[in-house]
């Protein structure tokens, strides 16, 4: 058989097509060994290479792609968590300056009532003072009024009572007793 | 005076061939022994062998340098980029599609036959070079080959006696068996004779018409005709770039679909 293949091929060339539709067995043997030899060389020699590299490359851009939708998705996550910490202390924030106007408003009412009722001690105290200086010095009035009286009394009855009324007048009282 | 010299070229060719008609033009398609109509050639070669041989140089040339350029990097630039487009183009549109899943085992066969059907037939379109795949030798070499590949790939899958057990259709009754035997056997080789003639065929034609419209200056011996016979011949040939990637296209595509067929026998 493998005699008969080579005569074949060997006379290919011999037995020109002489129409359309003639099959030279000699250059259907040829092309079959052509390409079987083109596909086990360029198996070899491109399309392993060729389709590998091809695959590497896809594998690169998938993991690449997967890779940078893996940061989004991080920058993303650390977006949200970053404002929601800033919408947490924003709040707080505000907590705090609530607190700091109540305590505030505490602390001004706390002093105002503080500050009143000392007022008003302060009043009470004042008017007892006053009342306590008012009686003494009515008092001390009453003793210099009643002194100028005396004084005035004596000066007035030194003036008008001679030796003669002086005398007169205790016989007077010395009588009365008696008639008591 | 250019009158003249188209009478005498038609008169030497009708003396050459016998007849004016068309044997000249059926004479320049076929097979010959001188390669490139120059050089004669031993008596174990062709001109379609020579074409043929030429085009396998070429391909291992140029896919090993595009193979060799990834070493050097991922990204393809200039010639490694057009392979890498009918690489990709034949893997994700043909092959995958077809086939489905293995189908990573039949890619550089199918690879292979595209690069070398489509190389093939546009050295057919160099001027005075020849078309090997418009002889049916040729083809029916390339169908013989496809041939085997999807016998081997559907009995490599599915077992010997699975696989023409599968070509049957399920629950077809026992009386027409025996028909049904002899119809499928027969839908198996015309896959192939059907593979051969078609891409015969079309490469054949387009030189048919391409000679045809330039023998039409000389079968009316008159001048005047050739701007519309060049001008026609030149559309005939663009279209024959076109059908170059057609015809080596549905070589593949329909090779890689009986492939698919023989592997998935379930559909």
């Amino acid at each position: 058989m493998f005699y008969k293949t080579l005569l074949l091929l060997s006379e290919s060339g011999t037995g020109p097509q002489s129409w359309l539709l003639d099959v030279n067995p000699g250059v259907l043997l040829w092309t079959i060994i052509i390409f079987t030899f083109l596909l086990l060389i360029l198996k070899k020699v491109a399309w392993k290479p060729i389709l590998s590299a091809l695959d590497e490359r896809e594998k690169f851009i998938r993991e690449s792609i997967q890779k940078a939708e893996d940061a989004q998705k991080q920058a993303e996550d650390m977006l949200k968590a970053n404002q929601e910490r800033l919408a947490q202390a924003e709040e707080e924030a505000q907590k705090i300056i609530e607190q700091g106007r109540e305590y505030a408003e505490k602390v001004k009412e706390q002093i105002l009532s503080e500050s009143k009722d000392e007022a008003r001690k302060m009043i009470s105290e004042a008017q007892i003072i006053i009342e306590r200086k008012n009686q003494e010095s009515f008092a001390k009035l009453k003793t210099e009024i009643a002194d100028i009286a005396v004084g005035a009394a004596e000066k007035i009855i030194r003036a008008e009572l001679s030796a003669e009324k002086q005398k007169a007048l205790v016989d007077s009282y010395i009588k009365e007793l008696n008639q008591n | 005076m250019a009158l003249a010299e188209v009478k005498e070229v038609a008169e030497h060719v009708a003396e050459k061939h016998g007849d004016s008609g068309g044997s000249w033009i059926i004479h320049h398609i076929l097979d010959s022994d001188t390669f490139f109509g120059l050089f004669p050639l031993p008596d174990y070669l062709t001109n379609h062998v020579m074409f043929m041989l030429i085009a396998s140089v070429l391909l291992i040339f140029a896919l090993s340098r595009a193979a060799s350029s990834y070493k050097k990097s991922f990204v393809p630039t200039g010639f490694t980029n057009l392979i890498e487009i009918f690489i990709v183009f034949i893997r994700d549109e043909v092959v995958k599609p077809t086939i489905g899943k293995g189908y990573e085992k039949f890619l550089p066969f199918l690879l292979t036959i595209f690069f070398f059907i489509l190389t093939v037939n546009f050295l057919g379109l160099i001027p005075n070079g020849s078309t090997a795949t418009g002889n049916i030798a040729v083809t029916s070499g390339l169908a013989l080959i496809s041939f085997f590949m999807i016998q081997a790939a559907g009995i490599k899958k599915n077992g010997l006696l699975g696989y023409f057990k599968g070509l049957i259709p399920h629950g077809i009754p026992a009386f027409v068996l025996p028909v049904m035997i002899v119809v499928e056997l027969l839908g198996l080789l015309t896959k192939p004779f059907a593979l051969a003639i078609r891409l015969f065929a079309n490469m054949t034609a387009g030189h048919v018409i391409i000679l045809s419209l330039i023998g039409l200056i000389f079968i009316l011996k008159t001048v005047l005709v050739s701007p519309v016979s060049v001008g026609f011949a030149l559309f005939i040939y663009l279209l024959e770039i076109l059908v170059a990637f057609i015809q080596a296209y549905i070589f593949t595509i329909l090779s890689s679909l009986f492939i698919g067929m023989a592997v998935h026998q379930e559909h």
